[in-house]
């Protein structure tokens, strides 16, 4: 089985698994990065998004063997201690019903204000169209959104 | 050192604290882990001696407190507010309190159970009594150490005063307080002097669910644990008839392929009954793997074969037995008062309309998983459960061993919608755990879950009413579901007793596909379907929905009626609530209000839906939703339910499909199924009343009334009175998912 060096949170890791092993797997099983979520495995929920060289990736379709010399961030790596602009805005908010997808909707909307931090509200609702949360705290969402980026933007 | 003195305790006690209504309480302590944040599941509560008690409370030397929360927790937020009772009435500051979630525990708690909108409605008086018992029994630590009368000392935010202005911390006291007689008659407080019931408390997880820790079953992990994967029949109907695992067995992530299904059929064929065990009764095909990746992988590698076991229904077949049902006569009656066919034979004018809901799974968003151990001395079960004590006895029962050696914990659940009030799942991880002696977890494929649920049955009603003299005289609801019926309670809610003849029926279809509870279970399309077909009646009366609703609210206000469950003044103010913020018929002109308006699960609700078309299509812009569940525990928490509940009640009536073809269901993931989105989510603006009644429940209320304000808003938006959900299919529309 061929291993794999992986940089993740600024850390090297090395793995030895199947090529085709999804990158979620690989962090829940192998690495104990429990943080990203299993949802749907295709793709569609959000559940599983971490940031690949900062861009908002869905972990369940990137096979391990695409994630070398990469710079791979999982919601356990956002911030040293919860403080990211993002993860403030979720708690003050209130925003986590069941919570579980909470970390790829976190994942997903800190990768969008990095490129467009001054969003409106429609670009908001396009942004997170693809984080599905079962719960609908859609409303909560949207709001965290836009005290997020009133953060990132002071 | 703690287990003396729990010992002690127990000893002296125990009876008396059983005698609470809530079981009783407990004070421990703990020096050292009360106040330290729990980050590796299970929740070690071995060192408290929890079994000779109930422990709702520990409280520390330096004055932290620890709560347990009993309930499962499925994101209704009863992991905080459960608590909060507790904390209320123990008179702690928030900041102080650590919150735990609670295991199994028959003996001690009562209704571990997360379902009904019940949490709170049923522990409101119980917890805060746990709460209030212990401040009482610090303050007389406290008065005897000071040796002065306790009716001189008081208790506030966890220091207790005496006269002289002498002061002792909880923590203080908590030793001397633990070995005392438990009080009988303690006094709650008055709703005026709450300082944490009523304020918003942020969940208690919140700070562990941004950034990512494990809370969830799927998150549970142990040294030497595998992973385990089901193969289950791909239709209903069909049993397994053979298999082959060559290619899995080859795999290197394989451990094992094995069969499991024979321990269920035994138990239920000896004539036990467990109603949360609602599965298939085939053999099953389980592939036990180093990581779920591989299990996943080894699935695919496996050949199956199937055969007939009984009939591979479709919903075309559904469809025409329901309607065959409701055409005949074999129905219960649920309630009848005075003459329907009379009224109907002497009508000036009779209306009639059938209502059309699909089956549903409940997708939750942490598929299916669970983890179990069974070893010679015990049973471990940890994972998601909405009825634990069920899923502990049923396994107890399946691998004969005592209930004593089965223990069961319950995690953080990534959702529930009464998905997890079934222990299918539960039992399987325990019949593979059974068969191979090590700890493994089970774990569905989101296809697995998918296509293995045990959905919201497909029902249709027919309502027929009759008109004379510009009045309503008649009333006759009949149901007809698969695998499903209207219960009585239901047939006794709004319009009983106002109109003069009026009657329930109900006829079910049995079938092969399992069915079960789901969010709201049968309101979350009787509500619909009713104030649909009161749209209809207000517009054939030519008055105004809201003023047919209240004429008829008119008419049940001094009818004293053990049967009707809801206050009709109560509902008449949350209407005029909505009325009122939501501006109702004073909107801008290509705006289109529909209204509806149910006693959800013993909560008063009253919504007003709001679309437009854009290039044509109905688009819900805005609901506003008057509730009145008495004192609103959480604030925060509570309006998330509220708008958590109303736009999984739209996107459900709007998009949702589940059909069966011979057996097999048509969808298995989200690029066929569509769950609400973002970008099609109205605006919740929620409105409580304010009012100190005993509260009740929100994790299901606001859900049910939606959908019916949703098709009348559509009906005057377009004139096209809808009556199948979903809407957007019945339109003739299939929107594009917009990913």
């Amino acid at each position: 089985m061929p291993t794999f060096n992986l940089k993740i949170n600024n850390q090297n890791h090395s793995v030895e698994v199947d090529e085709d092993t999804p990158l979620l797997w690989v962090l829940r099983d192998h690495l104990n990065l429990l943080g990203t979520k299993y949802g749907c495995g295709i793709g569609q929920c959000g559940a599983c998004t971490v940031h690949i060289d900062g861009v908002a990736t869905r972990s369940c379709l990137l096979q391990v063997q695409f994630a070398k010399d990469v710079e791979i961030t999982t919601i356990e790596g956002l911030s040293e201690k919860g403080e990211h602009p993002v993860q403030i805005a979720w708690k003050e908010i209130d925003v986590p019903q069941c919570g579980y997808c909470q970390a790829g909707q976190i994942m997903t909307v800190s990768a969008f204000l990095n490129k467009n931090p001054k969003p409106n509200t429609s670009e908001i609702r396009n942004a997170m169209n693809g984080n599905i949360c079962r719960c609908a705290s859609y409303n909560s969402i949207e709001e965290a959104v836009k005290v997020a980026a009133d953060k990132l933007n002071h | 050192m703690e287990n003396k003195q729990n010992s002690t305790f127990s000893r002296r006690s125990f009876l008396k604290t059983s005698a609470l209504a809530s079981g009783g309480m407990l004070i421990g302590f703990n020096l050292f882990n009360a106040c330290k944040s729990e980050v590796k599941l299970p929740i070690d509560l071995s060192k408290l001696n929890y079994n000779d008690f109930n422990a709702y409370i520990k409280i520390s030397p330096e004055g932290k407190v620890t709560i347990f929360s009993p309930n499962p927790e499925i994101g209704q937020g009863v992991k905080t507010s459960m608590p909060m009772l507790i904390a209320e009435e123990l008179d702690v500051l928030w900041e102080d309190v650590f919150v735990v979630q609670g295991k199994l525990d028959t003996k001690n708690y009562n209704r571990q159970i997360a379902g009904g909108s019940g949490s709170i409605r049923a522990s409101w008086k119980p917890l805060r009594e746990t709460g209030a018992t212990a401040k009482q029994m610090l303050i007389n630590a406290a008065a005897a150490k000071w040796g002065v009368p306790a009716s001189e000392c008081s208790a506030k935010a966890g220091v207790i005063t005496n006269a002289n202005g002498d002061k002792l911390g909880y923590g203080d006291v908590v030793l001397e307080a633990a070995t005392l007689e438990v009080p009988e008659n303690v006094t709650l407080k008055d709703p005026k002097d709450f300082t944490i019931i009523g304020k918003g408390k942020l969940n208690v997880d919140v700070d562990k669910i941004i950034t990512g820790k494990p809370l969830f079953g799927l998150d549970y992990k142990e040294e030497g644990m595998l992973y385990a994967s089901i193969i289950r029949p791909p239709a209903f109907g069909q049993i397994l008839e053979s298999f082959d695992a060559t290619q899995a067995k080859a795999l290197p992530g394989v451990v094992d392929v094995i069969t499991i299904g024979t321990k269920i059929r035994d138990y239920e064929n000896s004539g036990k009954q467990n109603w949360t065990l609602v599965t298939s009764n085939s053999d099953k095909v389980v592939v036990i793997a180093k990581t779920t990746w591989d299990a996943f992988k080894g699935i695919k590698a496996i050949k199956t074969t199937w055969k007939e076991d009984s009939q591979l229904e479709s919903t075309e077949d559904h469809d025409k037995v329901l309607f065959d049902l409701l055409d005949g006569d074999k129905f219960e009656t649920r309630r009848s008062d005075g003459d329907v066919k009379k009224a109907f034979s002497e009508a000036d004018k009779v209306i009639e309309r059938t209502y059309e809901a699909p089956f549903l799974p409940h997708n939750t968003l942490e598929p299916m998983n669970f983890f179990a151990h069974v070893t010679n001395e015990k049973v471990r079960l940890i994972g998601n459960m909405q009825t634990p004590a069920a899923a502990a006895k049923m396994v107890s029962e399946v691998l004969e061993r005592p209930i004593e050696e089965v223990s069961a914990e319950i995690t953080r659940m990534g959702g529930g919608f009464g998905r997890r009030l079934y222990n299918d799942f539960v039992m399987e991880a325990a019949e593979i755990a059974d068969a191979i002696r090590k700890p493994i977890k089970m774990v569905s494929s989101r296809e697995a879950d998918m296509t293995t649920g045990v959905y919201r049955p497909c029902v249709k009603y027919r309502f027929t009413a009759s008109i004379k003299n510009g009045k309503l005289t008649g009333y006759h609801l009949k149901g007809a579901g698969v695998n499903a019926s209207i219960p009585t309670p239901m047939a006794n809610y709004f319009p009983a007793g106002a109109i003069e003849n009026y009657q329930v029926d109900a006829a079910t279809y049995k079938s092969n596909i399992t069915t079960g509870a789901w969010r709201a279970p049968v309101t979350h399309f009787l509500a619909s379907a009713e104030q649909s077909f009161f749209n209809v009646l207000a517009e054939e009366l030519q008055i105004d929905h809201v003023q047919l609703y209240l004429d008829l609210l008119e008419n049940l206000k001094d009818v004293n009626d053990k049967r009707m469950k809801f206050d009709p003044k109560r509902m008449e103010d949350v209407i005029k609530l909505v009325v009122d913020k939501s501006h109702w018929g004073k909107t801008k002109p290509d705006v289109y209000q529909g209204f509806s308006a149910y006693f959800s699960h013993n909560t008063h609700v009253a919504e007003v839906a709001e679309i437009v078309l854009e290039n044509g299509l109905p688009v819900v812009k805005k609901v506003t939703c008057a509730i009145d569940c008495g004192i609103v525990v959480n604030p925060l928490g509570a309006m998330n339910q509220a708008k958590g509940g109303v736009i999984d009640g739209v996107g459900h009536a709007m998009y949702a499909d589940f059909s069966i073809k011979n057996g097999k269901p048509q969808s298995n993931n989200f690029n066929t199924y569509q769950l609400i989105r973002m970008a099609q989510t109205p605006k919740v603006d929620v409105h409580f009343v304010q009012n100190n009644i005993a509260p009740t429940g929100l994790g299901e209320p606001t859900l049910p009334p939606v959908g019916g304000a949703i098709a009348n808003a559509i009906y005057q938006a377009t004139g096209a009175r809808l009556t199948k959900q979903p809407y957007m299919a019945n339109l003739g529309i299939t929107e594009e998912l917009k990913v």
